[in-house]
Parts: C-alpha cells; structure tokens; sequence
C-alpha cells in the first residue's frame, strides 16, 4: 500500500526543484466558483468535477485544477507583474466507472507569468521540468498550438469561417467536418439549402412569419441576423485545396524538434501566415538549447495537446511513462496567454506553466503500480 | 432460490409488464394485500418487488435485485457505466420514447446540431451567457452534446413539464423524451433532424452485481426457458 505521506515526500523534493528557481509557493482555495469553471472550460467540466452546493455562493467545484485559482490570485494583485509560483495541493476528478484512477490525488504545478522573451519562458518551464523528471526514463514530448491557430489566421477565407474553425480547434472531429464543408469537399448541413431557396424566393420576413410566434430569448433579429450571415457564407467561395492541405499536413507533422522547423518553413511557402509562427518555434528551440537541453532529442508532434488541454494556445508539452500507457501522464503544461486575457476581461499576462502527478513519479521510482 | 424482480409499481408501465411476462407463461399472481405480489415458475420463484421507476435503476446497479424492468433511458442516465453493470435481456416492445433536442420553431436556421452550435457561440457573444437546454438527462445529453461538438450552452436542471420551459424563459432549448411530438409541438418546439439522443423502451435486465449463487442461476435457467430469452 502506498501512504500518502510517501508521496508527498515524493513531491515535496519534486518541488524543491521549482523553489530553487525562484518560485514562490502559494496556497489555492479548496471550493471554486463553479460558474467561472463552467464559463471557461464548458459543461463537459461537470463530468470531471465534483460539484457542491453553498447557501450563498451559489454552486461550487472541489478544485480539479490550480491553474484557474492561481491565474485569478495573479491577477488580483497586478496582471503586469513577472512572476513565478508553485504549488502543492490536492485535486479533484471524477473518474470513469470502473477507473483504477485516483479520485483525489496531490497536483505540483509551476507557472510562469510575464516574462519578455516567451521563447525563452517557454524553455525555462520546461527545461525545469526536464530536470525535475530526469531518471525516471521518460519520454518528453511537445507540440504548439500556436502553429495551428496561425495557420488558420492564413486562410484565404472569411473572419466568420476563421473563427469557427478556431472555436473548434481543440475538438478534431468537429474541426475536420468544419473544414470539409469550407473546402467543398462535405456539403451544406441537411436543411440549409432549402432555407437559403425559401428566403430567396419569399423573403426573410415571409419565412419568419410562416414559422409561428417567437419563443424564448432568441429574438427574431438574431435569426434573421443569422440567415444573412448563411446567405453571406454560401457564396463565399472554398477554402483553396492547397491551404488546406497545409493544415492537414500541420496536423499530421511529428519529427525531431529541427526537423519539424524545417519543414514547417517550408510549408509557409504555401501559406505565408505561417512564417511568423515557424519563427517563433525557431526561437524556442534556440531557447531549449540554450537551456541545456539537445533539441534533436525532443520530438514536436503538431497535434499533441489538441484533445485534452483546451486552454493552451502555444507551447504545450508532456512527460509520458513509455512502457506505462495505463498511466496518465506523469506531467504536462503549456502556454495560455488566452485564458489570462479571458480572466482578465481582456487585460491578459503572458503566462506558461505545468504540472506534475507525484502519486505517479512516486509509483514509478517504487517500480509497483501507481 | 428466489430471484428478486424489480418492476415498476403503477401505471401503464406496470400493466404492460404484467401483460408481457403472462404472454410468455409467467403469469403474476397477487398476493397478500393490495402491494404484494408474487410469481412462481416451474420450481423457480420470482418475487416481485414494486419499485418506482426512478428506483429501478438504482436496485439494479447495486444488484439488490437480480432483475428489473425499466425503460433504457433512465438505465443509461443513472447508472455510471451501465455495461458494465446490467445485461439486456430483453427489449419489451412498449414504453417507447426517444430523446430528443428541440429547439422553438421560430428558429427557421436552426434544423441540425451543427447550426445549434454556431447559434450557442453567437448567443454566448450577444447575450453574455451559454444558451441555456433544460433537460432531466443530464448524463446522456452532455455525452451526446460532447460527442457531436456542440460547445457553449449551459443545461439547466427540468425535472417536470420541461417543453414549457422555452415559452417561460428559463431555456432556450430542451432535451427531453417524447412519445409522439405532440407535447413538443404543441409547445412550439421542433426536433432537430440529428437530435434523436436515444430511442428508449422498456427492457428486462440483469444485475451483474447480484448474487448468482449455484441456486440464482438455476432459477435464472429456467426463467430464461420458460421466457424464450436466449
């Protein structure tokens, strides 16, 4: 049996490792805001969380996560202020029935605020990760969402279509058929011609009429705000083949750190938006040696991050237990300058950091199951 | 030995069970006053127990009874991992229902999931809050929402008459189960053409969990026999 004061040793001396680079360790309210979780990461957080009632809060979640609680206690001293905080702390997540998952479990984190350089940031976080981990035969593996959400801002198409595509960005499925359908290549969702052909032919105003009485508080301006902007989208030509053959090779691009520059450089020739983003993956790779670490050794997989860390918006990246898929992974993090600037109603920091399950590294050194 | 059967304790639903088991030779006798009833099959007992339909499910997944009769809806809304915890052993041909989302009628561009998306991210942006689907189910909409990618809407809680939730401004969409869409329509609703969550009836389980004993599962032999089940 494995005692949980093991594996806080575990992670006390995991953490040692980000006090000595400078981070302050902070404390995080055990209950959230159910309404924050709920606005940032969708209801799908109601299956992860636990939730629980307050008479005057109103409803609250036992924290799954630190980087929400964190970012806010940032922000509520000063968004524009460097800064670099761990933190230990218990967890909450619902599992699967039938999960050997633990239901509870210690979260070490580090999060870096700030910071000029983000290349250099993003190196420094994970460089301390890196040494953190090492000796325990993981395998490290990174990714950039930022590639991908630059590329989508290259698209030859509308703002509209852009911003679909990016809405969707962290759910593939509904990603690809969006894009289908802005290629040509999947046809218009079932019933959609046949509005557009009654509004040509009797005009927006007949067709609402003929619906029946407005209910609930969707006005009848919203759809027939919304049949323009359809009207407005079926005569916007296709996404061109070759663009979109760009985001499919971004999506499917896994090599060596330096490989993968060198292609995603060339993959700008055909869409020019790229080339900032292929820049900025070259600097961090200057960063990662400059750190100490050999980029060659570090592979880039394009869709890393894309179905389980809906926040992250840059750099993300992962250490996987290599002989272990029943096991989570043993730490992961990345940027989410996105999420400070929602917190913030706009006023965002730069902000990258991750987390480490300590019941796992301890497993691991114990050479039992976790 | 006796197994234990779950059946809903009144209405159509406990009729129509009685009615099935008598057609396949098992009829159910009362006994004892007007709450207890009892069944016996060639040597095998059955013994009733009439349980409300919300509790069938929950009987089942803890395997205190050994059988029930409950519609698939609420077995999949209630009992996390339900393979892992019940076996159909029959669909019963009555209480259908489907699951469905509906949305009001007055929304001409919305007829597919794909368009309640694009219409829950402008409704976030202009009103400052997740379009709002009241519904009971929240389990199986939030899976099925999940898996066709539908993002920002929020599920209200709708434990009665949740069609009039729309025309009373507390949702803007519902999910709920419908027999004939005359409620929906009635309300003003419409289903959306991929809104079909599940198509539900009443249907005979097992409890895994249950005790099968050597005794259990003779008994269960010869109700499976005497039932045509396999």
């Amino acid at each position: 049996m494995i005692l949980k004061a093991d594996i806080r040793a575990e992670a006390e001396t995991l953490q040692a490792v980000f006090t000595r680079a400078g981070a302050v360790p902070v404390e995080a309210p055990l209950l959230l805001s159910a309404d924050t979780l709920l606005d940032l990461y969708g209801e799908d957080i109601r299956a992860r969380a636990y939730t629980t009632d307050d008479p005057d809060r109103g409803e609250m979640m036992l924290r799954p996560d630190f980087t929400v609680p964190v970012v806010e206690m940032h922000m509520a001293n000063g968004a524009d202020r460097p800064a670099r905080y761990t933190y230990l702390g218990e967890v909450f997540r619902k599992q699967k029935a039938g999960s050997s998952r633990p239901s509870e479990y210690l979260q070490l984190g580090f999060e870096l605020f700030g910071g000029e350089d983000p290349a250099r940031a993003d190196a420094e976080v994970f460089a301390l990760f890196h040494e953190a981990l090492k000796g325990l035969g993981l395998r490290p593996v990174t990714g950039d969402m930022g590639i991908l959400l630059a590329a989508i801002e290259g698209l030859s198409t509308t703002p509209v279509r852009k911003a679909a595509l990016r809405r969707h960005v962290w759910r593939p499925r509904r990603f690809r058929a969006l894009l289908d359908r802005y290629t040509g290549r999947a046809p218009q969702p079932a019933g959609r011609i046949e509005l557009l052909e009654r509004v040509a032919a009797k005009g927006v105003d007949a067709v609402l009429d003929a619906a029946g009485p407005e209910s609930g508080l969707r006005s009848r301006a919203e759809v027939a705000a919304r049949i323009e902007k359809l009207r407005a989208d079926a005569s916007t030509p296709p996404i061109a083949r070759a663009e979109a053959e760009v985001l499919t090779a971004i999506l499917s691009l896994k090599a060596p750190l330096p490989d993968a520059c060198e292609q995603l450089r060339d993959m700008s020739v055909d869409l020019p938006a790229l080339g900032p983003a292929a820049e900025r993956f070259a600097d961090r790779i200057d960063a990662l040696a400059e750190a100490g670490l050999e980029p060659t050794e570090l592979p880039f997989e394009a869709s890393y991050g894309r179905t389980t860390m809906e926040y992250y918006d840059g750099f993300v990246f992962g250490f996987l237990a290599p002989a272990r898929a029943d096991l989570p992974p043993v730490a992961s993090g990345g940027r989410y300058d996105a999420l400070t600037a929602i917190m913030g109603r706009g006023q965002g920091i730069p902000a990258v950091g991750g987390v480490i399950r300590p019941e796992v590294v301890h497993g691991l050194r114990a050479g039992g199951r976790s | 030995m006796t197994l234990r059967l779950g059946i809903p304790s009144k209405g159509r639903l406990m009729d129509k069970t009685f009615d099935w088991f008598a057609a396949r030779g098992l009829p159910m006798r009362r006994t004892g006053s007007d709450r207890e009833y009892a069944a016996e099959v060639d040597g095998a007992e059955v013994e009733l127990r009439l349980l409300s339909a919300g509790e069938i499910p929950r009987e089942l997944a803890v395997g205190r009874i050994h059988l029930g009769v409950t519609g698939s809806d609420l077995v999949r809304e209630r009992i996390p991992g339900w393979e892992q915890a019940v076996e159909t052993l029959a669909p019963m041909g009555f209480g259908h229902a489907d699951l469905v989302v509906a949305v009001p009628v007055s929304w001409v561009d919305v007829s597919t999931l794909d368009d309640l998306d694009a219409v829950a991210a402008e409704f976030r942006a202009r009103h400052g809050y997740r379009l709002r689907i009241a519904t009971k189910y929240h389990r199986l909409v939030r899976e099925f929402l999940r898996e066709a990618g539908v993002a920002d809407y929020r599920l209200v809680d709708s434990q009665g008459a949740t069609e009039a939730t729309v025309a009373h401004g507390t949702a803007e969409a519902i999910a709920d189960i419908t027999s004939t869409g005359d409620t929906l329509k009635a309300n003003g609703l419409k289903v959306l053409s991929d809104g079909l969550i599940h198509r539900s009836q009443a249907t005979l389980w097992r409890a895994k969990r249950a005790e099968w004993g050597a005794g259990e599962r003779e008994a269960m032999a010869t109700l499976t026999r005497k039932l045509r089940l396999s």
